[in-house]
């Protein structure tokens, strides 16, 4: 073999969105040697496609808002199975996270008096998100890519040269982590663009890679979220929790074949927009469930006078919870009354008058009429239920986002725990500032632990990951036929979509992780042709045994837990249930590559946390051994 | 549904290509990007192009179709001519890799000869107050997906090689703009003359506001009247206008 | 589809960074719109206006109708002592001028500059007559390229000078379009030629108020627009006419040319003022 491009660092960040460059950020500032390595170019990370806001408790339009009331509010959207500590740090932490954003260039709406404008948002008590009209993430990533020239600058102005002590490395992959013994010692990746090997010895890794979007069909996220980070954190040891819980937000476009998946956002419901299915029926009035029977009208009379006196009449049933409306969706769909392209109508053409369409929603407006031909003041969209967010991810200790492996942390999507079975829309961008910070800092205060005794790469792990790397190019197919990289990954879409998707069943799962031993064993044998410089067959075959295997963590995991909650909707097991609240689904990968499932406990929530809740409210989600004596 | 459409893809590397012809089913409402996936994924596993959001967000997809500088994800089959074969170029500025994909280095090495933000001292984090009729300029720019079109564009660098030596392109002419613009920037407190150095270092006389850049923007940002021809004024005033430097101090 | 034994595992190994090279693509341009219409156009135009202009500078006469008081722009203000009785109603600050010497050889490289300094016009000419380029993503002919950055291009940066200068004569040209509301019998008239004035001095003002650098000077040039309202006023408004700044370059340029014709078809008694009032 030749010789491997080598580099030295204390710190690899793994991932250039807003966590990953937040963490390279704080351990730059802390002295530390630190390599930003990027599969996309510097910039391009799907945290560009944020669009909401960055939830943190300022208080600048509403005054009474605290990290108390943020934290209730976040423990609520993920029904109380979230790690207390993580939610804690992250509502105590976003506001100053966010002003930090200020000191380096950021430009956010502002309020009169000018302070940073904050918005309502679904499950936040308070106007809560700090945003920048509906482009909050492009904002985000922009100042934190500014953040990093500037340091480079300062660099470059003391001893002429920006990549003194960081450097990115963009259109790189990294493919596999190095060990020395049980600590990490470095990584093995390669560029993109050339193909060619290289490889950073460094004693601290942070994975900050995002979601796993694209093992689904149809979703929201971008060609990066192969679940990179959760496959190289399960391959090195470490363990992934909350992996059944899969966000699915109920309104994606579904048509053209090109945007299926893309976002359309929530407040085209809140703003009058209605579902319909083919027979012109608005549905969701058959599917509001007993418990929010008393909440939601029962006439589209009713539903319709809410938003003009939303005191004197119930809530519309489009306003339901997202998986409560995705699962209406996917019932209206099934049954054969679906619009032309397999999603139903969401109609406000005929609901509110053009203008107001176009002054409420400019986005969707322009979305719908640049990408897929339709009028929104004129005509129905398409929509349908699309993959969102990744709440499941790496199992880290909340103060340091460190892993159970020494020298592994994580930040961001890929990381677990923070936020239980269901994300509230805003809590993603402050979680990648308030982790990716720690993460930064874990990282940093750990390399400086070792002192001079760092772990050290062996030459056979660099060389036996080299060849796990280039083997599509020789595929020993054993007489089988030469697998497409391409079209195993659609059918690992598409059987993860039909089986493993928004609402789950026993027997369908089952059949999903018969598919994916499967496609385990036929991606062996795909075979890549052509050259290694910037060959997306070959980079798609080792994009795809990740997805492969965190597919299967979700399958597993999905497959375990006999309850609904958030993110995880069994049809066989339809309630919620307190039993399985403080129960986590850990799931490890044994070295031959096959995952396990197993159950651990939920550390009990700190007294002066359970406190802020009521009796009654924690009453829905505790068993009864769990609710602290005395407190009522 | 699907109609058969001819591509013409140009392949091949810094060492040379040629354009490819490809015969490909298209799809009512595709985009471009839409059918150069298929192409990958039936005709041609290792044709080369970058891409990430699909969304016209991310600005990764850039190249050129039927010789206009393009988003892939944003440009739709519906609005091509029918009758001709659809060109697709990569970017014609930057130096090939390979395929569709071009090293677009030169672009990050501009924007780090940009002096960076200079935050107001003895502001603290969480006091900084700003009027929205302050941020708006600089918020309009900073609506930048960094596609790297209008670079790709713009004839100064497109046509003459030689200029990306001392010329920083639209993007980052820009960029000093947003900066100058930015209200609580303390360059001038730090020493730091922005204007000059639009000028001096990154060529901003070299633009002959032709305003290619504000043609193919996909955000629609108006690059060169609010912030070329802006900067190109404020130069006028440090340079070329004695009356106005004397009321310069006016300014703030 | 099958293993290529052709590529080896280890990769073929590509060039090193410094030595890429572009695509070696060979056409000029892949458009296949008709890009080449727009510049032709402005060439056309452009060259229609110089021509006229050139020869309407040199004529020396039916420039001024005396009976309603109409002054073409181009003539204005008339300051030669040459200048037909009654149209120098600034005075004849200077001598009479030889033949070959155009009367209004002040004025109208002040017009001809702002003009041609404006920032849309040298978007305009670059693009029709340096063919710098001739359309977008069109490579252009032209070995080297140095921009605004050295002399004769470098004086585009004189605009705001030409745009003080042109506004003064501004202010004479709607002088003249009131002074042609009131005709050599005494009293308020309005003619075919005073609207025609009026229309163009309108034209004239959209014109120079949607400039940049008339956009500049209220309060482009400003840092914090909250401290200064009155002209973030200014400003906005202005930007908004900024925005047509095109449209109203060509407008006016046509209007002058045909305010012009009319009263050199007037003044030449080729036709006969249409009178609406007095």
């Amino acid at each position: 073999m030749t010789e491997i491009e080598r580099h030295d660092f204390d710190v690899v960040v793994i991932g250039a969105g807003g966590a990953g460059l937040r963490a390279a950020i704080e351990a730059r500032e802390l002295g530390k040697r630190t390599a930003v390595v990027c599969k996309s170019l510097f910039g391009k990370a799907h945290t560009v496609m944020a669009e909401g806001g960055i939830a943190a408790s300022m208080g600048n339009v509403n005054s009474r808002d605290s990290w108390q009331v943020h934290f209730r509010d976040t423990m609520r959207g993920g029904k109380f199975l979230n790690n207390w500590r993580m939610a804690e740090l992250h509502a105590k932490e976003a506001p100053q996270r966010v002003w930090e954003l200020e000191t380096y260039g950021a430009l956010f709406d502002r309020t009169k008096d000018g302070k940073i404008s904050q918005r309502n948002f679904g499950g936040h008590q308070y106007p809560r998100l700090a945003h920048v009209g509906d482009r909050t993430g492009l904002e985000l990533i922009r100042t934190l890519q500014q953040k990093i020239v500037s340091l480079q600058q300062e660099d470059f102005d003391q001893c002429g040269d920006y990549e003194a002590n960081l450097t990115v490395f963009a259109e790189c992959v990294i493919t596999d982590l190095l060990k020395d013994g049980d600590a990490i010692a470095g990584a093995l990746g390669y560029w993109r663009e050339t193909g060619r090997f290289i490889r950073f010895d460094a004693p601290a890794v942070v994975l900050a890679t995002g979601g796993i979007g694209k093992a689904f069909k149809v979703t929201s996220n971008s060609w990066e979220y192969t679940g990179d980070g959760h496959a190289l954190a399960l391959r090195c040891g470490a363990a992934l929790i909350n992996m059944e819980f899969v966000q699915f937000h109920p309104t994606g476009m579904v048509w053209p074949p090109s945007v299926k998946g893309i976002l359309v956002t929530e407040s085209v419901r809140g703003d009058g927009g209605v579902l319909r299915n083919s027979d012109q029926d608005r549905f969701m009035f058959g599917y509001i469930p007993d418990v929010f029977k008393d909440q939601y009208a029962t006439s589209e009379q009713e539903a319709d006078r809410w938003y003009d006196d939303p005191d004197n009449n119930r809530r519309p049933p489009e306003l339901l919870p997202r998986d409560e409306v995705a699962r209406a969706i996917n019932s209206e769909v099934k049954a054969g009354r679906g619009s032309p392209h397999g999603g139903v109508f969401l109609d406000v053409s005929t609901r509110l008058p053009a203008e107001t369409v176009k002054k409420r929603l400019p986005s969707m407006y322009h979305q719908f009429k640049e990408l897929a031909d339709v009028d929104i003041t004129t005509e129905p969209m398409e929509v349908g239920p699309t993959c969102h967010y990744m709440m499941g991810g790496v199992e880290v200790d909340p103060d340091t986002a460190a892993a159970s492996v020494p020298g592994l942390f994580a930040a961001g999507e890929v990381a677990g725990g923070m936020h239980g079975s269901n994300r509230l829309g805003g809590n993603s961008l402050s979680d990648l500032l308030v982790f990716g910070r720690r993460a930064g800092l874990g990282a940093a205060t750990y390399v400086d632990t070792l002192g001079s005794r760092r772990p050290l790469v062996r030459l056979a792990d660099v060389e036996a990951a080299a060849q796990r790397a280039i083997s599509p190019f020789r595929a020993d197919t054993d007489g089988d036929i030469a697998e497409s990289a391409y079209l195993l990954h659609q059918e690992l879409q598409q059987a993860m979509n039909d089986l493993v998707g928004i609402i789950r069943k026993a027997d369908e799962m089952e059949l999903a992780l018969k598919k994916l031993g499967e496609l385990r064993r036929r991606a062996d044998h795909v075979a890549v042709e052509g050259h290694r410089q910037f060959n997306p067959g070959w980079h798609l075959a080792l994009d795809l045994r990740n997805m492969i295997a965190v597919s299967e963590c979700v399958a597993r995991a999905a497959l375990a837990r006999a309850e609904s909650r958030g993110g995880h909707t069994r049809d066989d097991y339809p309630e919620m249930d307190p039993e399985w609240r403080h129960v986590l689904l850990r799931c490890t990968q044994d070295a031959d590559g096959d995952v396990r499932v197993e159950r651990t406990m939920q550390i009990p929530m700190r007294a002066d946390l359970v406190d802020l809740f009521e009796l009654d409210e924690l009453k829905k989600y505790f068993t009864a051994d769990e609710i602290p004596e005395g407190t009522d | 549904m699907g109609t058969q459409r001819r591509f013409r893809i140009w392949r091949g590397d810094t060492d040379g290509g040629d354009f490819v012809d490809f015969d490909v089913e298209v799809n009512d409402g595709e985009v471009v990007l839409d059918v150069i996936h298929r192409l990958q994924a039936t005709q041609a596993p290792d044709l080369a192009v970058r891409w990430n959001c699909k969304a016209g967000k991310c600005g990764s997809c850039s190249a050129e179709v039927n010789g206009r500088p393009r988003l892939l994800c944003m440009t739709r089959m519906s609005t091509l001519p029918p009758h001709q074969p659809v060109t697709v170029t990569p970017m014609r500025t930057f130096p090939v890799i390979r395929d569709l994909v071009t090293d677009v280095s030169y672009n990050y090495q501009k924007a780090r000869e940009i002096q960076a933000f200079l935050p107001p001292k003895g502001v603290q984090p969480g006091e900084y107050r700003m009027q929205q009729v302050d941020v708006e300029r600089s918020q309009e720019f900073r609506k930048c997906i960094e596609c790297f079109l209008c670079q790709n564009t713009c004839h100064v660098i497109r046509d003459h090689e030689d200029n990306k030596a001392h010329f920083s392109g639209p993007r980052f002419l820009m960029r000093i703009a947003e900066l100058d613009m930015h209200p609580l920037d303390a360059a001038d407190e730090e020493g730091v003359d922005r204007k000059r150095a639009a000028q001096d270092e990154h060529g901003l006389g070299f633009c002959n506001i032709t305003k290619c850049c504000t043609e193919v923007c996909p955000e629609h940002i108006k690059i060169t009247d609010n912030a070329l021809i802006p900067m190109k004024e404020r130069v006028v005033s440090l340079r070329f206008d004695p009356l106005a430097r004397l009321l310069r101090r006016d300014r703030r | 589809m099958t293993t290529t034994s052709s590529s080896p595992p280890s990769g073929i190994v590509p060039p090193s960074r410094t030595q890429r090279a572009r695509a070696a693509i060979s056409a000029r341009t892949l458009r296949t719109d008709r890009w080449w219409v727009s510049p032709l156009v402005t060439a056309i135009v452009l060259g229609v206006f110089v021509v006229y202009t050139g020869v309407r500078l040199f004529m020396r006469n039916d420039y001024w109708v005396a009976e309603y008081h109409y002054l073409t722009p181009l003539y204005s203000p008339c300051l030669s002592a040459s200048c037909a009785p009654g149209s120098s109603h600034l005075g004849t600050l200077l001598p009479a001028f030889p033949l070959a010497l155009p009367l209004p050889i002040l004025i109208f490289p002040i017009l001809a500059g702002f003009r041609a300094s404006c920032y849309y016009y040298r978007k305009a000419g670059y693009r029709a007559f340096l063919l710098s380029p001739p359309g977008c993503a069109v490579t252009e002919p032209g070995m080297r390229y140095a921009g605004e950055t050295r002399f004769p291009l470098i004086l585009q940066n004189l605009h705001r000078y030409f745009f003080y200068l042109a506004s003064a004569l501004l202010l004479i040209n709607t002088y003249d379009a009131v002074l042609a509301f009131f005709p050599a019998n005494g009293g308020f008239g309005i003619g075919l030629g005073s609207l025609v004035l009026l229309i163009n001095v309108a034209m004239l003002w959209l014109y120079s108020l949607s400039c940049h650098a008339c956009r500049h000077i209220f309060g482009g040039r400003l840092k914090h627009f909250s401290k200064h309202p009155i002209q973030y006023w200014f400003w906005t408004q202005l930007s908004k006419l900024n925005g047509r700044h095109m449209q109203f370059a060509w407008t006016s340029l046509i209007t002058v040319m045909l305010t012009d014709f009319y009263i050199m078809a007037v003044a030449a008694g080729w036709i006969a003022d249409l009178r609406l009032f007095n």
